[in-house]
Parts: C-alpha cells; structure tokens; sequence
C-alpha cells in the first residue's frame, strides 16, 4: 500500500517536468537526429530518403556529385573547440582567484558579491553585447581612450577579431565560472590550509598541495558549465566577430536560416551534442569516482 | 646577576611569550580584548596546560605562538628567537587542530609524511619515518588508508604523527581530545602525557576541562578574560590558588569572603552576612580574604571540638553516593551550600543524620587557604 502511494506521489511530483522536458526536449531533439539522416529538399525542407551524405560533408565521405566534402567545416569545428577551451582558460584564470578573494569577505559582502556577479543578467545578452560593439570600434571607448591617452597613433583592430570574441564569450560566461568555483572554494575548510601551513608549507605549496586538489570539482563544474555554451556559441561571434570568425554555431545557423538545408544543420548540431555529451560523461564519471573515494 | 640570571633563563625556555595583547572586533561591534597582557615561559620537555572557559583567550595564545595571529603588542620568542613577522610555515612548532584538520584528499600515509614531503626529505628516508611514527603511535599498517576510512580515535593519531614527524620543539595541541569519548579520552590522556615522557618535547595543551588539565600537566595556566590568572603546577591550583577565580574553577569546594578578626591566636574570617570561621592561627587581623574550603576538609564535628578545628552549623539536604566516597550537601544559616566529602571515620558519623537535621561539621582550622584580596581581587 505504502509502495503505491509513493508511487502516485512521485508521478505528481515529477509528472509536470517530465510531461514539459519529453514535449519541448527530448521530441525536438529526436527530430533533428532524425531529419540529420534524412535528404534535404531542393527548395528546403526534406525527402524522407535515408541519407548519410550529411555526415559525409563534415567527415570525409561525400559521393561528390550532389555533396562535396569539404575540410572546412572540420576546421571550424576546431576552431570553435579552440576558442571554447581558451574561454575556459581565461575565466578560470580571472575567477579564481576572484573566487579565493570573495570567500575570504565577511557574509554580508560575500552576498553582494554574489549578487553583482549575477546581476549583467537581469540585462538583454544583446544589449550587453552591442556595448562592447560600441567599446571595441575604430572610434569606441576603447581606441579613443588610449589614442587620448597617447599609447597608440592609430585605432588598433580588435573589433571583428578572435580577440573580441574572446572578450565577449568570457564577459558573458564568468558567472558560470565563478559561482562553481566559489562554491567550492568556500566549502574548503579554512583548518586544512592553516595545518599546511603548520607543517612548514609554504604558501605556494599549500596551494598546489591542497586548495588545488580540493577545489577540483569546483573547477570542473565550471569547466564544463563554461566549455559547453561557449563551443556552441552564435551570438557572440555574429555580433563581436563580424563575418571574419566562424563558429560552428554560426554555420548551424546559416544551414537553417539562410542556405535552408535543415538536415545538414541537424547533422552539425548532432555532432556538437556527440562532443559533449562524452565531456559530460567523462565529467560525471570522474565525480562519481571522486565521490566514491571520499 | 639580576641579568645574568635572566640571560640563563632565557636560555633554559623553549618558548616564551612577552606581555601579549590581541584585540579583535567583535563580529556584532566592539571590540574584544582576547588577550590582555599574557606572559608565559614554557621550560624544555614540559606539558604545559593552558586552562580557562571559552573565551578566555587559550586558542587565541596558542594561535599567536603557531603564528596564526599576529599580537598588536608584546612578542613570542621561540628558542630565543622572536617571531614577530615570521609565518607559521616558517616557526619551529607543529601543532594538532581541534577537529584533526587531515587532508581529506591524502591517505594517512601521505597525511604522516606530508611535512616531509614538502620539506623535500629523500622518498625512502621519508617513508622510513612515516613507518616509524604510524609504528609509536600504534597505527602500523594504516599507510594506504583514507581518514574517512578511521574511527575518531585514530584520525586522533594521525593528526598527532603528522604533527610530531617533524620533530618540533614546541607541539601544541588544541583541545585535541574534545570530540572524544570519555573512556577513549581517558586513555588519550595517559597516551599522550607517556608520548610527550618519550619525545622529549615540549607540550602546550589547551583545554576547557581542569580534570584533563591536572591529569597531564606539569604546569597548569589558568586564563580567564585574557589574562594569566596562575602558572602553577596542579597541585598548587588546587591546594593553594592564587584568586578566586582559580579556586572556583579547579575543584569543588566552598568559598567565603570577609575580613579576619580576633587575637592571633584564635583568628576569624567574618563574612559580610555574618558568619564566622576560623582560620589558620597567625593570620593578621584586618586582612580581607577568601577562604576556601574543599569537600575533604570537612567531617561530623565531635561533641567537645578542638580548639585546632573550625566548627560550621549547617543543616544536611542531600546525601550522594559517589562510589569511591559519599557527598553530602548542606546549606548554612546564610543560604550557601556547601558539600563535605569525609574520608574515613567523618562519613560515619554524618550518615547517621537524617536529611533535613542540622548537623555541625569541623575542619582542622590550618587546612583550608586563605586566599588574600589584592586590589580589586576579583
């Protein structure tokens, strides 16, 4: 009696999230893997023909007759996984020790902290993103301020470059490496850095020997929380990188918005789940390894 | 020879703190004295205590010599050497945290050697001494194991090897017994004061329970406010204290404050609500003091007392079995309680009264100290 009752109550309590995932998630997904392997249609849409040819394009086997191989999409592929991976390397660098400095606040500050990290939220994606459009010109903030300033004769390029991207994808996904990070970091109990130090640990010792090692799920989490928009990225490279940076979110886009070719834009989209899905994975596993250790 | 002396003495201690201050504001506003004006020489191989309440500034004293706390004024020397300015990663001290602190990530073989290891000691001297402390402390074997994979007792241990591997000259210890069981704690302690027989070193404990404190220490501080109330050995605390305070702390027992009336001869302490006692012949008249009067000193009082013997009236309002001895409690004429602990032929006599009887016990007049007010002699 008491099973079914537990039962009922865990179906009404996950029923809704479920009922909304299954609708709006899983069916969307199960239809771009599907239409991925399906034909696309001469003025868009799609034949229902089972058609490999799409995975082809970006792999290597094309019948090169209605579809070419070509490296270039294996190329931006890479360079978005570049530039995604650098992104997590800069935000890492720039929160940490952001993240170390905060826990160290009394609580009252540390809230504040929080709370203006998360603020730029409350603001359109867009919007932010056109300021820097509007700092990063020829004539924007920046240029002028070091041309005032007599550092530079002329406006450097940093506008339409990787550089900006760069600029970009890290202003907008620092939140989602920072909160991670202090969360761990302010777990870290404060007696196990003092006992280092106790045992004649230099600070830099202490560092590597027990705050890294401690704080590694933290770092992980935001890793993973950061790698993942920043590869799939589209806005940031449309609005930052010009024409100049490619991303593969870019290409997804142009498949579907402009050369209408649904089922090769599901392939790519398919291909950029593939990666990180396993990256998931591998991260999952590995907590759990860290988890069954302690 | 005042200097010479001093010279000699500062050679003869391994640490020594000088007039030490540390405020700190408090988190509600303020600011807290935590130590104000703290002395303290620790002499070679001694077990030091450091006893007092919480808040009495202990852990804050002990912080200052580990190097966790800088002083606003006066100085830690160790070996001679002052501290000031120097890091706790760099002072000659090791010391065992309250809740053990191990590294949760290290196995305990790795927690041992860990300031070893970061000391650069040769792999294979290092675990040569990694055995033998895991071996002197009777965890042998336990190498590869992870501290989570350990009962209280022994993360006890593997804090403390990891804390003697480095062969310090000065081990503090933080109450590191508190998070204990009684029975296990009572061990501990016998353990602990034997290890610090062997080594050799010098122990700086720190604890709120004056019954761990007697049992291991050579010399015991009681702190109370911040400052040093008494450095003495336990059995000075508890037969002689120096204030009120320590006497109200280390043991059980009565205390009564007055003035000291009478001939020489036949002195008595009179309280301001009027009761008297008689006090040790030969104290001055005049003298405002505090006795007090431990359970042991008291017993049933013989019809005709000696004129040796202080007699108090009281009236008897429990009597407690303890085992080993029996306790009986009674209220004087003024409303305090007071509980007499006979040994021998007292117990007796006093089991014989019924509760609620009055009931006239005797102390030998010379045993009870006579604590004098100084100052304000709280």
């Amino acid at each position: 009696m008491a099973r079914r009752g537990d039962t009922r109550r865990l179906a009404f309590l996950l029923g809704p999230a479920s009922l909304f995932l299954g609708v709006f998630f899983i069916g969307p997904l199960a239809v771009m893997v599907v239409y991925s392997f399906l034909e696309p249609g001469l003025y868009g849409g799609v034949e229902w023909n089972f058609y490999h040819w799409n995975y082809g394009r970006i792999l290597g086997w094309a019948d090169g007759e209605w579809e070419e191989f070509d490296a270039v999409y294996a190329q931006i592929f890479l360079r978005s996984a570049r530039l995604a991976l650098t992104n997590v390397a800069i935000t890492l660098i720039i929160c940490y020790p952001a993240a170390i400095w905060v826990s160290g606040l009394s609580a009252r500050w540390r809230t504040m902290v929080v709370f203006l990290i998360t603020l730029p939220f409350f603001v359109s994606l867009v919007v932010r993103l056109f300021a820097w459009v509007l700092i990063l010109r020829p004539s924007g903030f920046l240029n002028s301020s070091l041309m005032g300033l007599g550092l530079i004769s002329e406006p450097i390029d940093i506008i339409f470059t990787e550089t900006a991207v760069l600029i970009g994808m890290a202003y907008i996904l620092l939140p989602f490496m920072f909160l991670p990070l202090y969360a761990s970091i302010e777990k870290l109990d404060r007696s196990l850095v003092e006992a280092s130090s106790d045992l004649g640990a230099s600070p830099l010792q202490t560092f590597f020997r027990v705050t890294l090692p401690l704080t590694l799920p933290g770092i992980a989490a935001g890793s993973v929380l950061v790698f993942i928009p920043s590869l799939g990225n589209f806005i940031v490279p449309d609005i930052l990188g010009g024409a100049k940076v490619l991303m593969i979110g870019n290409l997804v886009e142009q498949q579907f918005l402009s050369a209408r070719n649904w089922p090769f834009g599901s392939a790519l989209s398919v291909m950029i789940m593939a990666v990180m899905f396993v990256l998931i994975v591998l991260y999952l596993r590995s907590m759990g390894r860290q988890e069954a250790r302690q | 020879m005042k200097a010479d002396e001093e010279a000699q003495d500062q050679a003869a201690s391994i640490a020594e703190v000088r007039e030490a201050v540390k405020r700190f504001a408090a988190p509600e506003g303020g600011i807290v004295t935590a130590l104000d004006g703290v002395s303290l020489k620790v002499r070679p191989s001694e077990f030091v205590t450091l006893l007092g309440p919480s808040g009495c500034g202990k852990t804050t004293l002990l912080r200052a010599i580990s190097g966790f706390e800088e002083l606003d004024a006066g100085e830690v020397r160790i070996a001679g050497a002052p501290m000031t300015g120097v890091p706790p990663h760099r002072r000659p001290v090791n010391t065992v945290f309250q809740n053990y602190a191990l590294f949760p990530h290290l196995s305990v073989g790795d927690n041992v050697g860990y300031g070893l290891d970061v000391a650069g000691v040769p792999r294979a001297e290092r675990n040569t001494r990694v055995g033998e402390t895991l071996e002197r402390i009777g965890l042998d074997g336990y190498e590869r194991r992870r501290p989570d994979q350990l009962s209280g007792g022994q993360r006890q241990r593997v804090a403390l090897a990891r804390a003697i591997i480095n062969q310090p000259k000065l081990l503090l210890l933080d109450e590191p017994l508190s998070a204990l069981d009684r029975n296990l704690r009572k061990a501990m302690q016998l353990e602990l004061k034997n290890l610090q027989h062997d080594l050799g070193i010098c122990f700086v404990f720190v604890t709120h329970d004056q019954e761990e404190a007697l049992t291991m220490s050579d010399r015991v501080a009681v702190l109370n406010a911040g400052r040093i109330e008494q450095v003495a050995a336990p059995e000075t605390h508890y037969h002689r204290p120096a204030t009120r305070f320590v006497a109200e702390f280390i043991g059980d027992g009565a205390l009564f404050s007055g003035r000291v009336e009478g001939p020489a001869k036949d002195p008595v302490l009179v309280t301001a609500d009027g009761l008297r006692f008689a006090v040790a012949s030969g104290t001055p008249a005049g003298q405002e003091a505090t006795l007090l009067l431990r359970p042991e000193h008291l017993e049933a009082a013989p019809k005709s007392p000696r004129a040796s013997h202080g007699v108090i009236e009281a009236r008897l309002e429990q009597s407690v079995f303890l085992g080993a001895l029996h306790q009986f409690v009674c209220r004087l004429a003024n409303g305090a309680t007071i509980i007499a602990a006979p040994t021998g032929a007292g117990a007796g006599n006093l089991s014989e009264v019924a509760i609620g009887d009055s009931i006239r016990l005797a102390y030998r007049r010379d045993q009870p100290h006579l604590i004098p007010e100084v100052g304000d002699g709280a």
